[in-house]
């Protein structure tokens, strides 16, 4: 699959750009703050229906503005589709696919894999336990529809329950559990299937993601990821009922998968502890390839793949590694870089082609194209 | 917005006050109250003021009544022996203009909603627990007809829990397919239901 053409109207930085791109690289050069990142959240947000970067929709309107809108034609094999995306201040985001808008933004998700690698990516390993879920939520969603389902209904029982939890605290009434078998009924059910997705994925994604490791990194040590629920050890509602106090206390529910985890190991030790800083990188890197990887699989064509800075922080080798996988592996690819000379001698050097775009204060020109 | 009176402001601000009308449209109409003839207005003010010192609800049923007990509890047409179980009084006069029941209601007066501060002590539900305990108490089934919704569910749940040893069965109404609607166009979620509560042909 790839991005044919791309309209930009007051989304960040862009107040109205027409694009064309190639089915295959197109470098993205221009100076800090020019607006290359915001050029790939553009096409981010359409496969994801929200940015990968900023926190709201109202951070992405041109500053001043009042409505942003992006529309992208994806082409596949013969077929083409028209996807647009309009948000409004105060007004509900509208998703269309060939004018036909969506009732439910859910429906949208995995239709158009995309795979995103920005420098900031570390925060995996580094940062809390949310971001890992929401990680691999978000392959096993693009893959299941039933999966996100699954979760956004979990999600919702989750938050009544908790409100229900509130409720009765504030009122210092004896909570009555009758009220919240319901909920821990359909948090049960969900939350068991769930569990058995994650599990079965992390079979799945493991070998991709080890091979794709030790192909970054020579004579490296054993890098797994391991998926870890407190229903392994346990039934739901075994695990709720022996929360209960707890859940009181805290006014929220304390066990279920909302809390599982992912644990990143190198050799036998945590990667946040034990690992270098390029390591760390190689592992997240690694973890994104399988994840475009298992999406080709599943999907039986290529994701868009958006690379943001990614030779800025990788050593010779690794960069020497990743060109190998762009010149065989990989279908579409937006690749930034403030620095054109590099990316350009990279890609000369193992023969590619490339389109490559100037970028400007929000205004995109196009610089060289190369076609064979 | 600036209004040319006081007093109009202070009208328009109580009108906006209802649901679904904003200031723009209280405006409008608070405009033309003051156009239309005087008594108009006083008739309607009367009204809403008698509407309010006199409304009651049916100390039996809970739905809107204009005596201690409504016209459905004491009608002798009723069939005493089914009790439906709905959020409010909407809901009733909803079933009410089906024509397709005959037996007698309890308004709960909403659904368990955490979000808005609704628990189960906030709704009817102990009234139609100690309804349903009563020596004289005829019901041989208990309709919950409460929204599709992650809310109604809850509700109907407890509910049910409350209730399951006080009657003879506890019936849901049917979730299914619009009538008049093409298959094609139902939500995967409301068809999928409507495959898995099929009724037999007849
Ligand atoms: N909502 C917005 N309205 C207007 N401008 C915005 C908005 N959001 C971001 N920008 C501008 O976009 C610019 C950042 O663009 P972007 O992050 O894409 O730069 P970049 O080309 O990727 O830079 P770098 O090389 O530093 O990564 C900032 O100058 C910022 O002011
Ligand atoms: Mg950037
Ligand atoms: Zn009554």
């Amino acid at each position: 699959m790839h991005l044919e053409t791309l309209h930009l109207l007051s989304f960040k930085n862009y107040l109205d750009e027409n694009l064309r791109f190639s089915p295959r690289i197109n470098v993205l050069v221009g100076k800090n703050g020019s607006g290359k990142t915001n050029l790939l959240d553009a096409i981010y947000y359409l496969g994801f229906t929200k940015s990968a970067f900023s926190s709201s929709d109202q951070q992405c309107i041109t500053q001043g503005n009042s409505y942003f809108f992006i529309k992208g034609v994806f082409k596949n094999d013969s077929t083409t589709k028209e996807v647009t995306s309009t948000v409004q201040l105060g007004a509900k985001k509208i998703f269309r696919e060939d004018s036909l808008e969506y009732q439910k933004l859910s429906e949208h998700i995995g239709k158009y894999p995309i795979v995103l690698i920005a420098p900031d990516d570390v925060y995996l390993v580094n940062e809390g336990s949310e971001g890992r879920r929401r990680f691999f939520d978000g392959i096993i969603s693009q893959l299941d529809k039933i999966y996100l389902e699954n979760l956004i209904q979990y999600n919702q029982a989750l938050k009544l329950r908790n409100g229900l939890l509130k409720l009765y605290a504030e009122r210092g009434s004896a909570v009555d559990w009758i009220a919240f078998e319901s909920y821990d009924k359909l948090l049960s059910t969900l939350g068991d299937s769930i569990f058995k997705r994650r599990s079965a994925f992390i079979i799945e994604f493991s070998p991709v993601f080890q091979k794709y490791y030790h192909f970054l990194v020579e004579n490296s040590e054993s890098a797994e990821v391991q998926y870890n629920s407190e229903l392994k050890g346990k039934t739901f509602s075994a695990g709720l009922m022996d929360v209960r106090p707890r859940d009181v206390a805290l006014q929220r529910t304390n066990f279920g998968i909302h809390k599982d985890d992912y644990d990143f190991i190198l050799g036998n030790e945590a990667l946040k502890r034990y690992g270098s800083q390029g390591q760390q990188k190689s592992f997240v890197i690694a973890m994104k390839l399988a994840q475009f990887e298992i999406l080709d699989l599943h999907k039986g064509f290529k994701p868009i793949l958006l690379l943001d800075d990614i030779f800025d922080k990788l050593d010779d080798f690794r960069i020497a590694r990743l060109l190998e996988l762009i010149k065989s592996e990989f279908g579409q690819l937006f690749i930034t870089d403030a620095r054109p000379e590099r990316t350009r001698g990279l890609l000369n050097h193992i023969n590619v082609p490339s389109t490559v775009f100037n970028i400007d204060q929000g205004k995109v020109t196009l610089y060289e194209q190369q076609e064979k | 917005m600036d209004y040319p009176s006081k007093l109009i402001e202070d009208a328009v601000n109580q009108v906006a006050k209802l649901p679904g009308i904003g200031k723009k449209t209280a405006l409008r109409l608070v405009l033309h109250l003051i156009k239309n003839k005087e008594e108009n207005t006083f008739a309607l003010t009367q009204a809403l003021n008698k509407l309010r010192s006199s409304i009651k609800f049916c100390n039996c049923c809970h739905n809107i009544s204009d005596t201690d007990l409504c016209f459905i509890c004491t009608s002798h047409k009723r069939d005493r022996r089914i009790l439906c179980v709905v959020e409010d009084a909407k809901d009733v006069m909803a079933i009410e203009n089906t024509s397709q029941y005959n037996g007698v209601y309890h308004v709960v007066g909403g659904v368990i909603s955490p979000m808005n501060g609704v628990g189960p002590t906030d709704l009817k539900i102990e009234s139609l627990v100690s309804r349903l305990n009563q020596e004289q108490s005829e019901v041989k089934e208990v309709i919950l007809a409460l929204s599709p919704t992650m809310e109604g569910d809850t509700t109907a749940f407890y509910i049910n829990k409350r209730i399951k040893d006080l009657t003879g069965k506890i019936t849901v109404i049917a979730r299914g397919v619009p009538v008049g609607g093409d298959l094609e166009y139902a939500d995967e979620i409301t068809l999928g239901r409507s495959i898995l509560g099929r009724t037999l042909f007849n």
